[in-house]
């Protein structure tokens, strides 16, 4: 047993935390808020230049993968940057894709290499999970939609409904053709929802993190009553939460990441509520412990807080989460 | 990274849990604190023992296994797995061998472990005074030099060694054991300087001794389950002291670093309890009570966290890392959730969650209440949690001192 990322694996998450520090993804969520892509597609290639998507694509479409812990990994970074875009649905259409294989005809071929090459930006959503939309529809490629036992690509979409988070701009598909219909898909469908609750836990993992980590610094430098308030036994206790949730909901992913590996979502679930939950958590202390300024939109923190409002509902409630968790325990 | 066992350590847990499988008792035994129980689970740590069960973590000259500490943790899983009873030996085991591994002399540790081991002699811990908890370093109880002579409270001839004053408070297993091990002033320069730190010794000494008077205090639900210790000049050879004198803080907080590390409390322990509360949710609880379903749910998720990042730490420290201020994390984590853990097994219960575990109709022969009862401890003992927070915050987040 070696339960802690190896040397190569350290590397490659430090390689992509070096390019998306320096590539001011604070600027690169604005924008995409907005609605220019173009910075946040042009990041998008350097990632897959350094084989994130690749991650979730396999040999035979040009990709590396599947590697769950890898995934997990490159997904933690993600989230420490706060990376706009349907960056999870995209490995997550990726996985059904793969799944599907030749059941839906061209479609993989059609789609995977290119989102092995950061060429493709996928959304997808499952529909008969109880949500209508699906992230970045109208900027993405290419849209699968599952309803049911079957998968369309979706024509057009509704118009844009703002998130918690403004850098999410979710939306209806509409339409589209059917591409397969079957209980393969229905089987493909919930592998990619797993494979989107794994990435969704990682993207949390690191905005924990990065709250945290901003926090930190905060409280070390804001002077109150002629001291840091980092010094106060009442702050210092409540960061110290922060990093024990944190601590403690990494693990999981990576037991997740490994299960899922070796085609067993069993820890998937508590990794993705112990995740989404520790991330909120950071981004109420970071609003608490940043004062008034914590509360304004101007503060780029406050991309990270809201991303992590907005990751708590995505694939999967916490209230969904543990009910999974009750299924799958022994006893 | 992975989570797979080598064939050597899963030969290794089939041992384990067939050999816990033929000789875990049938019935659990009474209430370890009280005196009819600590026997009996003194006796439960003679068989476990024999089988060499009882320290398989020490090397097998003092009658372990040389276990790592990954099957050290897979020991502790089946153990608890298996229904088998608390250990009565804990602190001695837990507490004062990892400290004379690190700083005892061959001949303590060929006098001392092997009948640790077996339960012969059962250790209690002697850290706390009435005005030294959290700050433990303000401590008052004296050891002295003695060249030789008679001790005035016994009139006994006494050799080379240290007499030892004063009031230690909120032993654990006091009311029972048979020897205790703390710190004690022995250069009292150190205090009057304003470095409490320093001049303090690390000792072992007998409960039974002339001099000594133990007072058993009653814990929450009354048992006797830690006790005062007053010594009047009691009188301890040099061969007790652990380390340099003088230098007993540095050795006492190697203790301190293993109690919060990773023996304290295994995540065996918290995964077998999960199971129980699963089983007791199924069997009782409204499935429409999704309130309570996600209480359950949180306890399943938190044994399971408590074991990876467990395994994680074995990786760490098998790669030749050593867990510092990290430990503090898991003790702020397990203490914490072994109280909610059982708060929502005494709610699953419904009327039948307020009686006592010597109640006759107490549900699981009152295992549940012993366990709550137990839990409430952990937050304040083995440094408090608001200590252990201080020490995330100031050693791992990098925050400035403050006022306590």
């Amino acid at each position: 047993m070696w339960f802690l990322p190896d040397d190569a694996q350290r590397e490659f998450a430090r390689s992509l935390n070096a390019l998306l520090t320096a590539a001011d993804t604070p600027a690169v969520s604005r924008a995409w808020a907005a609605g220019d892509t173009g910075p946040g597609r042009r990041l998008w290639t350097r990632l897959a230049d350094l084989g994130v998507f690749a991650l979730a694509v396999p040999e035979a479409y040009e990709g590396v993968g599947p590697l769950p812990v890898e995934l997990a990994l490159a997904f933690t970074e993600l989230g420490r940057h706060a990376m706009p875009g349907p960056v999870v649905e995209t490995v997550a259409a990726a996985a059904f894709l793969d799944r599907l294989g030749d059941g839906t005809g061209t479609a993989a071929g059609d789609w995977l290499p290119g989102i092995a090459s950061g060429k493709t930006v996928a959304s997808f959503c499952v529909v008969t999970g109880g949500n209508p939309y699906a992230l970045d529809a109208a900027d993405a490629d290419a849209v699968l939609v599952v309803d049911g036992d079957t998968v369309r690509i979706a024509e057009s979409t509704g118009p844009v409904q703002p998130s918690a988070d403004p850098a999410r701009r979710l939306a209806r598909p509409l339409g589209g053709t059917v591409l397969a219909r079957g209980p393969r898909v229905t089987a493909a469908a919930a592998h990619a929802a797993d494979v989107a609750a794994l990435a969704t836990a990682a993207q949390a993992l690191g905005l924990g993190r990065a709250l945290l980590a901003h926090t930190v610094e905060h409280v070390r430098q804001r002077t109150q009553f002629g001291v840091v308030i980092g010094s106060f036994q009442a702050v210092k206790h409540r960061l110290a939460d922060t990093l024990i949730g944190l601590e403690f909901a990494e693990p999981l992913l990576y037991a997740a990441a490994l299960g899922l590996a070796a085609g067993d979502a069993a820890d998937i679930p508590a990794a993705k509520v112990s995740a989404c939950e520790a991330a909120y958590a950071a981004a109420r202390t970071a609003l608490q412990l940043h004062g008034a300024l914590g509360y304004t939109d101007e503060l780029d923190l406050s991309l990270w807080m809201r991303k992590a409002r907005a990751l708590r509902s995505a694939w999967g409630s916490p209230a969904d989460c543990r009910a999974r968790v009750l299924e799958g325990a022994r006893a | 990274m992975d989570l797979d066992l080598s064939p050597a350590d899963e030969a290794f847990r089939a041992e384990a849990r067939a050999w816990l499988a033929a000789h875990v008792p049938r019935a659990p035994l009474p209430s370890l604190e009280t005196a009819e129980g600590f026997a009996a689970h003194r006796e439960w740590e003679r068989e476990l023992a024999a089988g060499r069960w009882s320290v398989v973590s020490w090397p097998e000259e003092y009658g372990g296994r040389g276990a790592s500490l990954l099957r050290w943790l897979l020991f502790e899983e089946e153990y608890y797995a298996a229904g088998a009873p608390g250990r009565v030996s804990q602190n001695g085991i837990n507490l004062l061998a990892p400290t004379l591994f690190e700083h005892g002399t061959p001949e303590q540790l060929a006098r001392v472990l092997p009948d640790m081991a077996s339960g012969r002699t059962v250790w209690a811990q002697a850290w706390s005074e009435p005005e030294a908890g959290s700050d433990l370093a303000s401590l008052r109880s004296t050891a002295v030099r003695t060249g030789g002579g008679t001790s005035r409270s016994s009139g006994a001839e006494s050799g080379r060694g240290w007499l030892l004053s004063g009031q230690k408070t909120w032993s654990s297993r006091a009311a029972f054991a048979d020897r205790a091990f703390g710190l004690f002033r022995s250069d009292p320069a150190g205090a009057a300087g304003g470095k409490p730190h320093r001049g303090l010794t690390y000792l072992m000494f007998p409960l039974d001794a002339d001099g000594v008077t133990v007072r058993p205090i009653g814990r929450l639900d009354g048992k006797p389950a830690f006790a005062e210790i007053f010594l009047d000049e009691v009188f301890v050879p040099d061969a007790d002291v652990i380390g340099e004198p003088g230098q007993g803080w540095r050795v006492a907080m190697s203790t301190a670093g293993n109690e919060r590390g990773l023996t304290l409390r295994s995540p065996g322990r918290f995964l077998a309890a999960a199971d129980r509360l699963v089983a007791l949710w199924r069997e009782r609880a409204d499935p429409a009570d999704t309130a309570l379903r996600d209480r359950v749910a949180d306890a399943v998720i938190g044994a399971r966290a408590y074991q990876l990042f467990t395994y994680g730490n074995a990786s760490r420290i098998a790669a030749g890392g050593t867990l510092g201020a990290e430990s503090s994390l898991n003790k702020v984590f397990w203490s914490e959730y072994d109280i909610t853990l059982h708060e929502t097994a005494l709610d699953l219960l419904g009327p039948c969650g307020e009686l006592a575990d010597t109640a006759q109709d107490a549900p699981a022969h009152g295992s549940w209440a012993e366990g709550y009862t137990f839990s409430l401890a952990g937050p304040v003992y083995a440094g408090t949690n608001e200590i252990q927070r201080d020490i995330i915050a100031e050693r791992l987040l990098g925050l400035p001192k403050g006022r306590r």
